[in-house]
């Protein structure tokens, strides 16, 4: 069994409206009278429910049923009713405590949500996103046949999203491959290995900070010449990527050389005790940017990396979170692609339990308000296309609650966040109008290569 | 042949350990073993295979592809005769033997055949295997008159399907009421009406006190001195627990298989589940036999975890009564206690009754004709003996909404 798609109901952003239910009742029974629907919103004083069928794993329903009428798909993992087969005993009611098979005297037998066969009504009809149809289940299905390429017992701090990308990463990059992994959080997980043995079931390297791109170089160009396709990976943190090791970087850039370049971006050095990078935020907390009687973070904005990137033309580059799977995938599908053409450079942001201070259990909470904040955007480049969002925040959350979320902005003044939220903007309206065409850089990176 | 598990019975208590098993234990051997020359079924569809609603070649619950994927072997058409706890061996009527490492008994229940002077020599049916369900459905175009013994759940869906087939049917009862186990006399009433209004004849607090041959069929002589001839004799009188195969195993048996809360009996390696067990009730310790549907795929769980040694296996919280009873289109659903506490609301009418029953603020029973709730819900706030003072107005107003919100607070 793996994992399945599913319809996620969000209490919070429910105002019940009962739309889902018109709907549910409609595209059923094609009436709108919702006691005929199959999700029920419960109000609970000023709060809302829901009771419909949770395509139990191991469903009571099913167990119960004395006529084999109801049967989980193992394709789909919705749980069939097969209305030829059942007697109308009711006994599956008894199996449910959630109130998702239920009785309806109009259609005279049970009834219980099928999903609209992978296309739920209900999610249709909801404005305020409280449902949502979750369909990322094929990714954990796909990746889970393919041979994970670290070996188990990395160890990450508690709640660290880097092992998540690392492993997923890898699996779809494939064998094949030949992996840099710079000083940074990713090493000091153990992915170069202990005692003379490495942590990946591929040939693994530890560059210096400043040379990592030219390496991958050096190996994807001998084993060209050598006529043999091997994919020539860096994970690396933001620090190596941005700071001493750009230079590097920015040449083979320069130079096509086809190699993927993943950043794996926490904003600092966190693995060596938290140190700021060009990619820290204006504001930030780190240790090289105290805060105390004089000190209030970082006095300076964050290097845009993947913008300096884009403007090497790159063969592609993209921006992704791991609280968006899909699009994480679909952008490291292209750029594994793109990286047998030219160069690709994925950016990915990793927010930092421990440098970033915020709870273990939050860390993909955290992302997703990234993103949804707007403090940062997720978006993809290839020179024949420009840039483009791929996910574009129309009402973002506020920038103060996703400060207010992190230990790290704990100090700040009103003068320092109202700098943020101009930066936020500026950056926004920036992305924006490169994504429009209507910047004069994009014009220039559009017309290719001189 | 020698096998890890070996599960006798192959309904739903056998099935659902199986799956519990599988869950911990991918690879352990299993063998399942039934009486029945059949793939698995359940006793509850029997009133439908009778009534045509279900093809009995479509009532399996599991098939031969199941057990292989699986990796289950599946012996049918065999009982086991008798039982060696001490050598873990166990002898099937094919006169193979099997060594197991542990046991599940989930033989279920067989009809209880009453102490009626002349029963024994007239022809009559029983229904509570495929092929007796599969010979009354064959009797039933030719069924003038028919004569039900007992209106419990077996006796009052079979004489529903007598009637629906054209018989003029009467059902004894010594009971002053159908359904007295799981509907008081009000709800009671509503289906007496509903089966006095199809034609259906309810002898009620009668007793039969000769059975007799007379042509073709039978005749039943009532202690009131009444005769009733029947071409076709249903005897409905209750189940009781198929133990006959444990007689000199060590097993200790009262009415069932007495089982502790993890469905251990009291012979090492040796688990009972379903119909066959007897285990604690919800609403005293007292052991007692709790022969429902639910109850049986509860203690099955229960039994394969145990036995497969998955650290996960919650005790047995008690049997709750609760059944689910269609008629002739109408839904009766009764879940819980009728006598534990007070009645704190009670609606009756000819087509609709509702009763709640609470003790100290606590859900105890439910009971509903043709009234909408969910019995899931209802069961789970009982098991877990939910606090409703905060909502009790609101419960008892609206229990189907009121037991949602509290599900959707407590347990989502």
């Amino acid at each position: 069994m793996g994992a399945y798609n599913t319809i996620s109901f969000k209490p919070e952003h429910c105002n019940g409206c009962n739309a889902c239910m018109t709907a549910c009742a409609t595209a059923k029974t094609g009436s709108a009278d919702i006691a005929n629907s199959r999700i029920q919103i419960v109000a609970d004083g000023d709060a809302f429910e829901l009771a419909m069928c949770r395509q139990c794993g191991d469903p009571k329903c099913v167990s119960n049923c004395p006529a084999a009428a109801l049967d989980k798909d193992a394709g789909n993992g919705v749980i069939d009713w097969d209305g030829s087969k059942c007697v109308n005993c009711l006994l599956c009611t008894v199996g449910c405590a959630y109130g998702g098979i239920v009785y309806n005297a109009a259609a005279g037998h049970v009834v219980k949500c099928d999903t609209c066969d992978g296309d739920p009504a209900c999610v249709k009809a909801c404005e305020r996103g409280a449902l949502k149809y979750l369909t990322t289940a094929h990714i954990y299905n796909e990746v889970g046949d393919l041979e994970d390429l670290f070996v188990p017992g990395l160890a990450g701090c508690q709640g660290c999203n880097t092992e998540l990308i690392m492993r997923h990463a890898m699996r779809r990059i494939g064998p094949d491959t030949v992996l840099a992994t710079p000083p940074g959080c990713i090493p000091g997980m153990g992915s170069v290995g202990y005692n003379g043995l490495t942590g990946t079931k591929v040939p693994v390297f530890h560059p210096l900070l400043t040379n990592t791109a030219s390496m991958l170089t050096g190996i994807k160009r001998h084993y060209k010449r050598q006529g043999r396709e091997v994919n020539a990976v860096a994970l690396a943190g933001d620090g190596g990527a941005s700071d001493v090791g750009f230079q590097s970087l920015s040449g083979a850039a320069e130079r096509g050389e086809q190699i993927l370049f993943i950043c794996v971006d926490n904003e600092g050095y966190m693995n060596t005790g938290m140190q700021r990078s060009s990619c820290t935020p204006f504001g930030a907390w780190t240790s090289t940017t105290p805060v105390g009687e004089r000190g209030a973070g970082k006095t300076q904005d964050a290097k845009n990396l993947p913008v300096i990137m884009m403007m090497h033309n790159c063969e592609y580059v993209a921006t992704a979170s791991t609280a968006f799977m899909e699009d994480l995938y679909d952008k490291l599908d292209k750029a594994i692609a793109a990286s047998k053409r030219g160069f690709a450079y994925l950016h990915i942001y990793s927010p930092c339990t421990t440098g970033w201070r915020f709870p273990s259990q939050e860390n993909i909470e955290v992302a997703r308000k990234a993103v949804e904040a707007n403090f940062v955007l997720l978006w993809e480049f290839n020179p024949r296309d420009g840039l483009q969002l791929t996910r574009d925040v129309d009402q973002p959350l506020s920038i103060a609650d996703y400060l207010k979320a992190l230990g790290k902005y704990r100090h700040l003044s009103e003068d320092q966040v109202a700098h943020i939220q101009a930066t936020v903007e500026k950056n926004v309206s920036f992305i924006k109008g490169l994504a429009e065409g209507r910047h004069p850089a994009m014009a220039q990176a559009m017309s290719g290569r001189a | 042949m020698e096998t890890q598990y070996l599960i006798v019975g192959a309904s739903h208590a056998a099935l659902s350990a199986l799956q519990a098993i599988r869950m911990q234990d991918g690879e352990g051997s299993i063998t399942m073993v039934t009486r029945d020359d059949a793939l698995p079924y359940s006793p509850t569809v029997l009133p439908y295979v009778v009534s045509g609603r279900s093809a009995p070649e479509r009532v399996a619950l599991k098939d031969g592809a199941w057990f292989e994927q699986n990796k289950v072997g599946f012996i049918r058409g065999a009982a086991v005769t008798a039982l060696d706890a001490a050598a873990k061996r166990a002898k099937l009527s094919s006169g193979e033997e099997i060594a197991y490492g542990k046991l599940l008994l989930a033989t279920g229940a067989a009809p209880i055949l009453p102490p009626v002077p002349g029963l024994k020599d007239v022809r009559f049916h029983v229904l509570r295997s495929l092929d007796d369900a599969v010979k009354l459905k064959q009797a039933l175009p030719n069924t003038k008159q028919a004569v039900v013994l007992g209106a419990g759940l077996v006796g009052m869906h079979a004489a529903e399907n007598l009637a629906k087939a054209g018989a003029a049917v009467t059902v004894v009862e010594m009971q002053p009421r159908v359904l007295a186990g799981y509907f008081d006399a009000e709800a009671s009433a509503i289906i007496e009406a509903a089966f006095a209004a199809k034609g259906v004849k309810l002898m009620l607090g009668a007793k039969v006190s000769r059975c007799e041959t007379a042509g073709q069929g039978a005749r039943v002589t009532t202690d009131t001195g009444a005769t009733l001839d029947a071409d076709l004799l249903l005897v409905a009188a209750g189940v009781a627990p198929v133990v006959d195969y444990l007689t000199g195993s060590g097993v200790a048996i009262d009415r069932g298989v007495l089982v502790d809360d993890t469905m251990r009996a009291s012979v090492e390696g040796i688990w009972a589940a379903g119909d066959v067990a007897q285990a604690k009730g919800f609403y005293d310790e007292a052991k007692t036999l709790n022969g429902i549907l639910p109850s049986a795929v509860e203690q099955g769980r229960i039994a394969g975890m145990a036995m497969a040694g998955d650290p996960a296996v919650k005790p047995w919280p008690g049997g709750v009564p609760l059944n689910t009873y269609t008629f002739f289109g109408q839904q009766a659903v009764s879940v819980g206690s009728q006598d534990q506490g007070e009645v704190v609301r009670k609606e009756v009418d000819a087509k609709r009754y509702l009763k709640i029953v609470m003790q100290d603020n606590r859900l105890t029973g439910i009971f509903g004709i043709n009234v909408p709730f969910d019995p899931g819900v209802m069961w789970e706030i009982i098991l877990r003996r939910i606090d409703l003072a905060p909502v009790r107005e609101a419960f008892i107003a609206d229990p189907l909404k009121t037991a949602r919100t509290i599900m959707s607070r407590t347990w989502r």
